[in-house]
């Protein structure tokens, strides 16, 4: 069976339906599968909840999939930078569901791992642990959190090889390596893929267990959302 | 004087140690690594996946792979790792970092925190502010003593209980604000404590501008910023 895919369009066919769930790696703009986005877009597929840390911002990542009303609801930790989504939401045409960022994490940790739910101290005695389970450890209280499984996960690595096999580069890593084991088809958009063999085992971060389809994107936009820098100090 | 916001973070620097896992919040608390004292060896940790931050890079040399948890641009170290962000909340949930600065909308007496929603106004989330003020062994707020509305009128930030939802419940270990600093028991609950007030600041202003009950013991050996 061979998991690389010509384009995007082509590995998307056949996974996307209606109504479905869609985990999308990235951290903000950075390590973002922005061409499985644009395919996902172009595909039409509505009625979306989609779990991603961010919901990108105006004109770019996930954003563009709240531009076409495509979204229905979002599990994400932090959507700050998104007017528009704001806007929706606040209109009450987008549904959110917040989630600590650690816990939206290790709930998809536990999704990909066969746990269905875990104790954590995150949220206990705010809203987020409001109507949920409640047990003490050692003294310590915890709300319980369910793991969480998608139809489908998108996801971006720097590298990989034709067994999916995959290297992500600093932080563009974030949500994407635990995205890549919770969903029933993973694709992968890579910046360079090799053969096997090419890149050394010790350093392949996600297993090509885990990933049934990718593309090459070698012409992945990267775009910066905060561009901060330092003056050069006079020689 | 009041502090100005570059005095609040050395002040908060002061809480610094060697060999301290460090991580800083938005706005204010990022200041505070301008402010780690020489031949202190502190890492700073970023949430979304790094350990070891250095700073903001030279212009042209920025990498978008490359963000801290502000969506900024940063640089790596010679003592720089990274990892995914399970692996980072294993630190933060799991008590390895031990020291977490970070700003709030209002802090309660007993410890309460909240800086991540006004309802039916802004809707920018927690990100990962719950799971720190919850997992971190040290929790330093750093934020304006009270919030100048629009219309001119001062709101207290510093509050018997909070008005708005909760970040997390009884977590705050000290409050630094442009006044002055606090202490916060949270596990015996016994309350707030004046500890130190910035220079040319009388205990009457703050008392003007705080709804909280609390104590003074002026520790005169602690200098203030």
């Amino acid at each position: 069976m061979k998991k690389v895919y010509p384009d995007a369009r082509a590995a998307l066919e056949g996974v996307l339906k209606d109504d479905m769930t869609i985990m999308a790696g990235g951290f903000g703009l950075c390590g973002i599968p922005d061409v499985l986005i644009e395919a996902i877009r172009d595909s039409g597929v509505k009625g979306l909840t989609i779990i991603s840390n961010n919901a990108g911002i105006d004109g770019a990542g996930l954003g563009l999939l709240l531009e076409t009303r495509q979204v229905r609801k979002m599990i994400s930790s932090y959507v700050g930078e998104n007017k528009l989504f704001a806007q929706q939401y606040l209109a009450g045409e987008l549904e959110i569901e917040f989630n600590p960022q650690g816990t939206l994490a290790e709930r998809i940790r536990a999704g990909g791992a066969g746990i269905p739910a875990f104790y954590t101290k995150t949220g206990y005695g705010t809203l987020i642990g409001e109507g949920k389970e409640t047990r003490q450890f050692n003294g310590e209280n915890y709300i319980m959190e369910t793991g969480l499984f998608a139809d489908l996960s998108v996801i971006h690595a720097w590298k990989g090889d034709t067994e999916g096999n995959l290297v992500y580069r600093k932080t563009a890593r974030n949500f994407n390596p635990m995205m890549a084991t919770a969903a029933k088809v993973t694709v992968a958009q890579v910046e360079t893929i090799v053969e096997p063999g090419t890149i050394d085992p010790d350093h392949i971060i996600t297993a090509g267990i885990f990933v049934k389809r990718m593309i090459h994107a070698p012409g992945a936009q990267k775009r910066i959302e905060q561009r901060t820098t330092r003056p050069r100090l006079a020689a | 004087m009041a502090w100005t916001r570059d005095q609040m973070a050395k002040r908060a620097a002061q809480e610094l140690r060697d060999g301290f896992y460090v991580n800083l919040g938005i706005g204010i608390p990022t200041l505070v690594s301008n402010y780690i004292p020489a031949g202190m060896n502190v890492q700073l940790q970023s949430e979304n996946g790094m350990l070891g931050m250095g700073p903001f890079p030279y212009e042209g040399e920025e990498d978008p792979d490359l963000i801290n948890a502000g969506k900024q641009t940063i640089t790596e170290l010679p003592t720089t790792s990274y990892f995914s962000s399970s692996d980072s909340f294993a630190m933060i949930r799991g008590g390895h970092i031990d020291l977490s600065i970070l700003g709030a909308m209002q802090v309660a007496e007993n410890g309460d925190l909240a800086n991540w929603m006004i309802p039916g106004k802004m809707v920018k989330g927690m990100g990962g502010a719950m799971d720190l003020v919850a997992g971190v062994k040290k929790v330093v707020v750093v934020m304006e003593h009270s919030a100048k509305a629009k219309d001119g009128t001062v709101e207290p930030k510093l509050l018997n209980r909070c008005k708005l939802p909760l970040t997390g419940a009884a977590v705050v270990d000290m409050v630094i604000t442009d006044l002055g600093v606090f202490a916060i028991d949270k596990h015996a609950g016994s309350g707030m404590t004046l500890i130190e007030i910035a220079d040319g600041v009388t205990e009457e202003q703050i008392r003007a501008q705080t709804e909280a009950d609390f104590k003074v013991a002026l520790d005169g050996s602690r200098k203030a910023a």
